[in-house]
């Protein structure tokens, strides 16, 4: 049986890498896979909460994260390509039009 | 003993394919080692015995959002980047910041018990059932509501994304 806290602790990893990668990363398209990464690991402990609670909501709400995931995804590629199609550019230092 | 081996070989390649993609500098590449990090965590959910979560997993974010990903990324002539630098020009300020964020969820994580109320689904009764036939009568009883709503969500995507990455008509 693997203890509930190894599913935590791989969680709160996954989840300050992401974290990580939004801060560090100039290229738009990267920090969008780091967004990713964070909902991954927030799945990764509803799952396993679920788990050791003996429920099913966890993974109702993983299917609704996914949902939102998707969503997110479309329409943040769409700004992507909408933003490229106007500046040429991916890189977030050169978006920069609202900086005061 | 199977368990926690598999346990530990699908978090080592996961938390690996998740550096990997914070670090490379081909987006490509990225989004690669971002399939290894869905099929993997897919694997951890097979372990956790939520085999229909697991197999979601791979069909939407592997199947759909990854390939949306390879998609755009193919759009953009290079890969878009005027200025080589990968990384924002204080990040070493910035890295132990998120480290820090990481020690203090971890203690305070580790440090609290996980109790709570234990619900009816044990595992004997998920299985004897089916794991896909539970979550879809959950689905549509007690979260009929939500169900639906998540799929105006999706209209609204498919809507708000044609409309987003649209050429103008001029």
């Amino acid at each position: 049986m693997i203890p509930l806290s190894w599913y935590i602790a791989l969680s709160v990893l996954m989840f300050s890498i992401g974290v990580l990668g939004v801060l560090i990363r100039r290229n738009v398209i990267i920090i969008f896979m780091c967004i990713e990464l964070i909902l991954n690991s927030v799945n990764i402990a509803m799952v396993a909460f679920a788990h050791y609670l003996n429920s099913v909501r966890g993974q109702i709400f993983v299917l609704f994260i996914m949902t939102v995931a998707a969503a997110e995804a479309a329409i943040g590629l769409a700004i992507i390509i909408a933003m490229y199609r106007n500046k040429e550019t991916l890189n977030t230092s050169d978006i920069n039009i609202m900086k005061w | 003993m199977i368990l926690q081996v598999a346990f530990i070989y699908f978090a080592a390649v996961t938390v690996f394919s998740a550096l990997m993609v914070i670090t490379r500098k081909n987006p490509v590449h990225c989004a690669l080692y971002m399939l290894a990090v869905f099929t993997h965590v897919a694997g951890l959910f097979v372990l956790l015995d939520a085999e229909f979560v697991a197999a979601v997993q791979v069909l939407v974010y592997a199947g759909a959002i990854l390939v949306l990903f390879l998609f755009v990324i193919m759009l953009f002539r290079g890969d878009g980047m005027k200025d080589k630098a990968r990384f924002v020009s204080g990040w070493p300020i910035v890295a132990p910041i998120a480290i820090a964020l990481m020690g203090l969820l971890m203690s305070i994580l580790m440090h609290s018990g996980f109790s709570g109320a234990q619900g009816s689904y044990t595992i004997e009764a998920v299985r004897s059932a089916g794991n896909s036939q539970v979550i879809g009568m959950a689905l549509y009883t007690d979260y009929l509501f939500p169900f639906e709503i998540a799929s105006v969500i999706l209209l609204v995507a498919m809507v708000g994304a044609i409309v987003l990455a649209k050429k103008k008509a001029d």
